[in-house]
């Protein structure tokens, strides 16, 4: 079963605005029954102001193909086909609360299907904008401009991906060589330096939903139990003078762990202040080993330890 | 059955798994506990356990009508036997160098058969099938030879139910002096076999299939076969299995075919009535939508129906809220972007092919879960249509050609 958000989910069991729009002025079709998903976008748009009044949808598909295309549907109406010119198939996505990686191309689907309406409306022929692009994937009719586009909107790096975005390679795999080639092409132009956008949302691996969080810094060296035994006695080596200047003194009986076991002896024994005094040794072995210790009277020493 | 058990859910995906019957259960619970021991040592805590592993031996061979009970050796599950049955003929006849098979099996073989062709040089015949999921005999029969080591062909088709003819299949192969290996997972448990008269030299089979839990199966080897072990270790099952034995399992599985073989009766007369009058149903409810397989030489328990013009996760995941597990080949459903290699085996159209959708029934079954799907399929059917471009509002198929960007 996939792992897919309430939102997906939301947008199949109910999908908005599906079915035919018979006054619609631009119509964008994409995918065939061959591929396994299809999608028939309809918009009515506002010959003067360009407002896209309404939008339906038809789609053959799974149910993200489904999801998505109810997505894309309430995501445009009210923009003008300028402004949803500008909504990637990450947009979709992102306003479905993450896809399945292998489920990320239904979301381009969608946003093919935009741009052929809006190429519809405009008057220019959809398939023209593509003549200079060469068919890659012949399986699933994919182009190199479309691979293009998904490469670069999702800041994809590897052919697994491009496969999972936009299908192309996903079946014969003959076309791998030359997938790599388009991917090697745009990541050459954007800049292979570049340091890499976080990757769109997916559902399935978290590191691809969230920027990472900072990372801690590097813990500290793991002290081995000699180390660890030298650091304590230096850091009550340096600790004896001051006590002794109050006429008491302080030795270290045993190390438990998290439990050091310390007998103040001359002044100190019996002193009001001792309780003091053993705080301060706690802080300062603390500080000496940067990790929490409880510094204790010898008298409370486990009997038989 | 009640109401309140259609709540939980109606399982019509028994060809994925079933549920494990609660007197396999009952019979496998003390080997977890007071039976603990390891069927292998000398004390009477081992000796207990072996005696309940030879009983479960023998109801496998009275399940599968094997001449002798030595004949069974019990597996980790169905792709377990099929590599050790393939992988075992092959290195037990070094000098033939080809495997015949079909292009509808379970990846357990296919897979094998495509790394044994790509990586150890072997030739793999892959025989085709008709629309109907009938095997092409003819072209069976023009690949098998003096090269050939084994013959792999399943028993019954896990998406379509269909039946295979495997006496015929496994008498030309023995003519023609290869092993006759069939994985049976599907069929072991649905059709009455007597394997002490047949011509079947290997057969695997899967306890999950048939009401046991899953990690347990079994490989039935004819005696006086040429065998070599997958895995090697301890004396276990005749040194032909490797490994302590999954104790529990195997007495789950004994318990499972002797369940099986008390309840064959009625898997070929209620639950085929059953699947019937649900397929029968469908099709006289939903337009465009056909049976897929021969209808004619199938599972009783399994009816595969490919509805024209929408998608099969799709439809599984409206039958999913109204509470039916089914299956389907569609691409979506498993990751992969092609339909099922079963599917596209037989031709099935593109505009079907993605929405066959697979509901396989067993003992546990009842009419009233079968009126249920019966009453919510073909509401689902229409929902999907009415969104689908390539379905028009008149009922009936459209133009619809779009491009590719």
């Amino acid at each position: 079963m996939w792992n897919y958000t309430d939102k997906v989910k939301e947008h199949f069991f109910n999908p908005k605005n599906a079915g035919a729009l018979d006054e619609a002025n631009a119509v964008g079709e994409v995918g065939s029954i061959t591929c396994g998903d299809a999608l028939k976008l309809m918009m009515k748009v506002n010959p003067d102001s360009k407002v896209i009044e309404d939008a339906k949808f038809q789609t053959f598909g799974c149910g993200s193909a489904i999801a998505s295309s109810s997505a894309l549907t309430e995501m445009i109406i009210g923009k003008t086909v300028d402004e949803a010119l500008a909504v990637t198939n990450r947009d979709i996505a992102e306003y479905l609360g993450g896809l399945p990686p292998e489920k990320m191309h239904c979301s381009v689907m969608g946003a093919e299907a935009l741009r052929a309406a809006i190429a519809d409306f405009k008057g220019e022929e959809w398939v023209d904008d593509h003549e200079e692009g060469e068919l890659v994937c012949k399986c699933f009719g994919i182009d190199a401009a479309m691979i293009e586009r998904a490469v670069t909107v999702n800041s994809l790096t590897t052919l697994e991906e491009v496969t999972h975005y936009t299908k192309a390679g996903g079946s014969c795999q003959t076309c791998h060589e030359k997938i790599e080639e388009v991917l090697e092409a745009v990541l050459a132009k954007t800049g292979a330096l570049a340091p890499p956008k976080p990757h769109a949302p997916g559902t399935v691996g978290l590191d691809a939903i969230k920027p990472l969080a900072p990372k801690a810094e590097a813990a500290p060296a793991k002290l081995t139990n000699v180390q660890r035994m030298q650091k304590i006695m230096v850091a009550i080596e340096e600790l004896r003078p001051q006590i002794q200047r109050d006429g008491g003194d302080v030795e270290l009986v045993d190390i438990d762990g998290k439990d050091i076991y310390v007998r103040l002896t001359g002044a100190c024994s019996g002193c009001s202040q001792s309780a003091g005094t053993m705080m301060g040794v706690q802080a300062k072995l603390v500080e000496a080993l940067g990790e929490f210790v409880r510094v204790k009277p010898a008298s409370l020493l486990p009997v038989g330890a | 059955m009640t109401a309140n058990n259609l709540q939980k859910g109606i399982y019509l995906d028994n060809n994925a798994t079933t549920r494990v019957d609660p007197e396999v259960l009952a019979e496998m619970l003390p080997l977890f506990t007071e039976q603990f021991g390891n069927p292998s040592s000398m004390h009477g805590f081992g000796a207990a356990v072996g005696g309940k592993i030879e009983w479960a031996r023998k109801q496998v061979q009275a399940l599968l009508g094997a001449a002798h009970d030595s004949e069974i050796v019990f597996t980790s599950g169905g792709t377990e036997s099929d590599n050790t049955a393939i992988l075992s003929v092959l290195e037990a006849y070094p000098k033939k160098k080809s495997i015949v098979t079909s292009v509808v099996e379970h990846p357990a073989v296919l897979a094998l058969c495509d790394y044994l062709e790509k990586k150890r040089g072997y030739t793999v015949h892959r025989i085709g099938v008709d629309n109907r999921g009938n095997l092409d005999l003819d072209a069976y029969e023009a690949a098998l030879g003096p090269d050939v080591a084994i013959v792999s062909i399943m028993w019954a088709n896990n998406e379509t139910g269909t039946i295979f003819p495997i006496e015929e299949l496994a008498q030309l192969a023995k003519a023609a002096g290869a092993v006759f290996h069939t994985d049976a997972v599907q069929a072991v448990g649905k059709i009455p076999m007597t394997l002490a008269t047949s011509a079947v030299d290997m057969l695997s089979l899967s306890g999950h299939k048939l009401h046991a839990p899953k990690g347990i199966g079994a490989l039935y080897v004819k005696r006086g076969l040429r065998f070599r072990p997958m895995l090697r270790g301890g004396h276990q099952e005749r040194s032909r299995r490797a490994g302590t034995e999954n104790a529990p399992g195997i007495v789950g599985l004994g318990a499972a075919a002797q369940l099986a073989l008390m309840h064959m009766t009625d898997e070929n007369t209620r639950v085929r009535a059953l699947r019937d009058k649900l397929e029968q149903a469908i099709l006289a409810a939903v337009p465009n939508c056909f049976v897929t397989g021969n209808p004619a030489n199938r599972l009783p328990n399994t009816c595969n129906v490919a509805f024209e013009y929408i998608e099969g996760e799709a439809i599984l995941l409206l039958l999913n809220e109204a509470g039916i597990a089914a299956s389907s080949g569609s691409a979506c459903t498993s990751g992969s972007l092609e339909p099922s290699h079963v599917m596209r085996a037989m031709g099935v159209p593109y505009t079907a092919a993605h929405g066959a959708t697979r509901f396989s029934l067993s003992r546990e079954t009842t009419e009233e879960e079968i009126d249920r799907v019966i009453a919510v399929v073909p509401g689902i059917i229409a929902k999907l249509r009415s969104l689908s471009p390539y379905w028009s509002q008149a009922g009936a198929p459209k133009e619809f050609a779009p491009v590719y960007s």
